[in-house]
């Protein structure tokens, strides 16, 4: 089994109940959300579509809709939901307290 | 040669006789009528509404000015006729004017019975009757103090859910032991106590009204049993008695009411009487139906067709209190020739009763489940053998037969002779080939052509499932289209809830108007956001994370991700210092386009999320704020150089428009607002496509509104014309606040003046003064606290989490 490679990104309390925040790494920006129900997400900031900031759209239920041409984004499984298709790719997180990580590691074996 | 026509009241009944009358005989009468209200014809099933505030009074007229005007009928408003004259045949009102006639008819309604208790004519003691009554009751319930309704009947219990919507703190008197006991068995008033009483609202039931005392005013009421309730507001509704006193002084025949023919005559043949005035056959009505039915009966008469008679009518009653469903009809007395069938379910709130003669329905009292009352209805006036049913009636329609539980099946199973409104006496058939045969397919055509559900509106669901039956997807119900997905409730009830029920916070809307998800959606929030912002501007914390992007961070995201920034211009004036700052910051961010706008601005596009705070710190060095070209909001006022520099300039309009600028900066709006101020009917800065646009001339402004030129192009509607500056700016104000509280989110300006209609707004921003110092006065105060400038708040640290990556993560392992 691969061995995840868990990085720290920072407290709960950083990222606005139904907001985002984003964490730039080597393979470009990642959205780390946070919903209503202090649930944690992580997915490539970029909409399947047109490559939409999603980290900028609003939040609701375990979903955000994106800010350039309203696509939904499901925060749990990534993919398009209504009418439209596409997915974007997920990211591991692990909440620890009040401590965020994100598994790097995930990011390293798409990288090779 | 036409006759004379007069009409004393201008209620509902005489509404609807003279509509009648038109039909029939539109050429036969000038009619002339004597209102003693200074007011039209509107809908009083409707005042509860209004009372709780679910609706406006314009939402309930049912005949505005225009109507009298097109029909040429003249309307006395404000004017009580204080003597008939039947030798002469003339009536004289308390203004002096005396008019003679040909007929007259009588419709003087009834007045409000007043318990005759020591300090019932205290100021603060008030009857519950007309829009007056109304707006009497909303003024006193803005001190949010101890209000005492004496009646627990349809109209107290109605007043009194409306006080406890506006805030007022509810007690309810009823000398009977359980509430509405003319049209409830006691099973039934039990349940509707308690559900009144769940609101908030207290119900003291054998409470027999002592005195009403106070020094000067109302301060408390006094029962028999030595209890003392303070009140600053104590409501009679304890019934009604027909307003017969101007009949009785002329001489007609007067017993309760005035007695009338079953053709709706009194005893003097010119004379005809109809309404809550009129007695017939010994019976005096209050509910609508029966008396449209009159309002038919003497309109026929007076085009000529004398074998028209009223006959009795059963009428059910519904209470029309948002949440409380309530509809009993007919008798339901235990007898020993009667039977009766109950249902009961505790948990779910419902009680049905059918009192049954010989197998057939007398009685139906329903409660919290009212579906079947149409067809309970219907089983009663056919007088229908149920014994073969009898097992399953108790459930409803759909029952029977073996039919699913659907509603639509239930309502397609109804015969076309099925009443579905009640107040206006409208079947089943009538509806659906009125819809097949002139094409109807929206809500409001159908009330327009057959009157079904346009009175107290509680059949409003039958008749769009009949819409629906009829002519299937082309059912286009546009007048409840819901916002999103979340909630069947449109724009216009959201908003009316949302002040109605006092509600400031998002999650406090989702919660009472029961949205199906947890916390909205994309575009439902940021409506929500705007209406609480605009409602409440002193108490609502802004939600930022329910705006839009460009809303949140004060700037535009384009297709890349990076944003673009405007400062604010003042009316497009700009100077070299400014223009130094905007070259230096372009320089120092190294930013890749430099544009003008439309609106006369300078757009920066292609800057990092993360230097935003820095360019605005410079900019702000400079004096420049946010020029708000992201929001939902006051964009841009476009000038041209008018009297200061233009040899055709007729006023100062770049003056004016930096004037308007700085007033209304930072307002929030239902979609953006560009307006402009052109010097001269040239009009080089384009007024007339704006959504507000002013066209100065010698002798004053000319104000324009509604103007579009983007996805729509239209040209702007003039609201009106004005002398000074002053004016301009208190009329465009009013305007935009009147826009603001009315408007759906994301409706334009002239989308909602295609839809309110151009003359109403006239109406209430040109003609009543009072009307727009009130808008004028609320959007100064919303000003108090929208005007800061969202880049120096920014600057100095707010929000500063948007504009920084949350980590950066993975860059040494990577290179490890």
């Amino acid at each position: 089994m691969m061995k995840m490679n868990w990085v720290s990104i920072g407290t709960l309390s950083d990222i606005p109940r139904r907001g985002a925040r984003c964490v730039s790494t080597p393979e470009g920006k990642v959205a780390v959300f946070r919903t209503q129900d202090d649930q944690v997400y992580a997915i490539d900031d970029h909409c399947p579509h047109k490559g939409g900031p999603l980290s900028q759209g609003i939040v609701h239920g375990a979903a955000v809709t994106c800010p350039l041409h309203n696509w939904v984004i499901s925060l749990e499984t990534g993919k398009a939901l209504g009418a439209d298709e596409g997915a974007v790719r997920t990211i591991p997180v692990k909440v620890e307290g009040e401590r965020l990580f994100i598994a790097l590691e995930a990011l390293a074996s798409r990288a090779a | 040669m036409t006759e004379k026509l007069v009409i004393i009241g201008n209620g509902m009944a005489p509404g609807r006789m003279l509509e009648h009358l038109l039909e029939k005989a539109p050429d036969r009468y000038q009619v002339t009528i004597f209102n003693a209200e200074p007011r039209v014809n509107y809908d009083r099933i409707m005042l509860s509404p209004v009372l709780s505030g679910e609706k406006a009074y314009e939402e309930i007229i049912i005949h505005g000015d225009g109507w009298y005007i097109k029909h040429g009928i003249t309307l006395y408003k404000g004017h009580k006729i204080v003597a008939i004259d039947r030798t002469a045949k003339t009536v004289t009102s308390d203004h002096g004017v005396t008019e003679p006639y040909d007929k007259l008819v009588i419709a003087t309604g009834s007045v409000p019975f007043i318990i005759p208790v020591p300090g019932h004519d205290l100021p603060g003691v008030l009857t519950y009757r007309d829009l007056d009554d109304v707006q009497a009751m909303m003024l006193a319930a803005q001190s949010r103090s101890k209000a005492v309704v004496i009646g627990g009947g349809l109209l107290g219990l109605e007043a009194a859910a409306g006080l406890n919507s506006q805030g007022m703190d509810v007690t309810v008197l009823h000398v009977m032991p359980t509430l509405m006991e003319r049209q409830l068995d006691p099973a039934a008033g039990y349940l509707l106590q308690r559900a009144v009483e769940q609101r908030g609202i207290k119900v003291v039931t054998k409470a027999n009204t002592q005195a009403i005392t106070g020094n000067g005013k109302v301060e408390q009421v006094e029962l028999a049993d030595g209890t003392i309730i303070p009140a600053t507001l104590v409501v009679m509704a304890v019934g009604i008695r027909p307003n017969a006193a101007l009949a009785k002084e002329a001489g007609i025949a007067v017993n309760r009411g005035i007695v009338v023919d079953a053709g709706m005559r009194s005893n003097d043949p010119d004379i005809y009487a109809l309404g809550e005035c009129a007695e017939v056959n010994g019976q005096v009505y209050g509910l609508v139906a029966p008396l449209y039915e009159m309002a038919r009966v003497a309109a026929s008469q007076l085009a000529g067709d004398e074998a028209a008679a009223f006959v009795h009518m059963d009428t059910p009653t519904k209470l029309k209190v948002t949440g409380i469903d309530l509809f009993s009809l007919g008798d339901f007395a235990e007898g020993e020739d009667r039977q009766e069938i109950v249902l009961r379910d505790a948990a779910a709130g419902v009680y049905k009763r059918l009192v049954l003669k010989d197998d057939r329905i007398i009685g139906t009292v329903l409660y919290g489940e009212t579906a079947d009352g149409a067809w309970f209805n219907d089983l009663k006036k056919k007088q229908t053998d149920i014994s073969e049913m009898r097992d399953t009636l108790i459930f409803g329609q759909s029952y029977q037969g073996g039919a699913p539980l659907d509603p639509m099946a239930a309502v397609a199973a109804l015969p076309d002779d099925a009443e579905i409104c009640g107040c206006n006496g409208v079947c089943k058939g009538k509806i659906t080939s009125a819809i097949t045969a002139k094409g109807l397919n929206s809500l409001d055509d159908v009330r327009a052509h057959t009157k079904a559900s346009a009175s107290c509106g509680s059949c409003t669901g039958l008749v769009e499932k009949l819409m629906v039956l009829t002519i299937g997807d082309n059912y286009n119900p546009a007048a409840v289209q819901p916002m999103c997905g979340c909630t069947t409730l449109g724009h216009d009830e959201v908003r009316r809830l949302i002040k109605a029920k006092g509600l400031k916070t998002i999650p406090a809307v989702i919660q009472e108007l029961e949205w199906t998800t947890s916390c909205g959606c994309a575009k439902c929030r940021p409506a929500l956001n705007y209406y609480l912002v605009c409602d409440w501007p002193d108490e609502y914390a802004d939600d930022y994370q329910s705006r839009f992007i460009n809303e949140r961070v004060h700037a535009n995201i384009q297709k890349d991700g990076t944003y673009s920034v405007v400062p604010r211009m003042w009316g497009g004036v700009t100077n070299a210092a400014e223009l130094r700052a905007i070259a230096d910051v372009v320089d120092k961010f190294e930013i890749p386009m430099v544009k003008v706008t439309g609106g006369q601005r300078i757009d920066m596009l292609g800057i990092r999320k993360e230097d935003l705070p820095a360019v605005w710190a410079d900019l702000g060095q400079a004096g420049f704020v946010s020029g708000h070209a992201y929001a939902k909001g006051l964009r841009t006022v476009k000038t041209c150089v008018g009297s200061d520099w233009c040899r055709f300039g007729t006023q100062d309009s770049t003056g004016l428009g930096i004037r308007i600028e700085k007033f209304m900066w930072g307002s929030w709006t239902p979609a953006k607002v560009k307006m402009a101020v052109s010097g001269c009917p040239r009009n080089c800065a384009e007024a007339t496509c704006k959504d507000v646009g002013v066209i100065c001339v010698d002798s004053g402004y000319e104000i324009h509104f509604a103007g579009a030129a983007g996805l729509d192009i239209k040209g702007t509607e003039v609201l009106g014309m004005v002398k000074t500056e002053d004016e301009a700016l208190e009329h465009i104000v009013a305007l935009t606040q009147m826009y603001r509280e009315q408007a759906r989110y994301l409706e334009r300006i002239y989308k909602w003046a295609k839809r309110v209609g151009i003359a109403e707004i006239k109406r209430q921003i040109m003609d009543d003064g009072e009307k727009r110092k009130a808008y004028y006065e609320r959007f100064i105060f919303s000003q108090k606290f929208a005007q800061v400038d969202p880049w120096s708040e920014r600057v100095s640290g707010k929000d500063k989490h948007e504009f920084r990556p949350m980590a950066s993560v993975g860059f040494a392992e990577a290179a490890e």
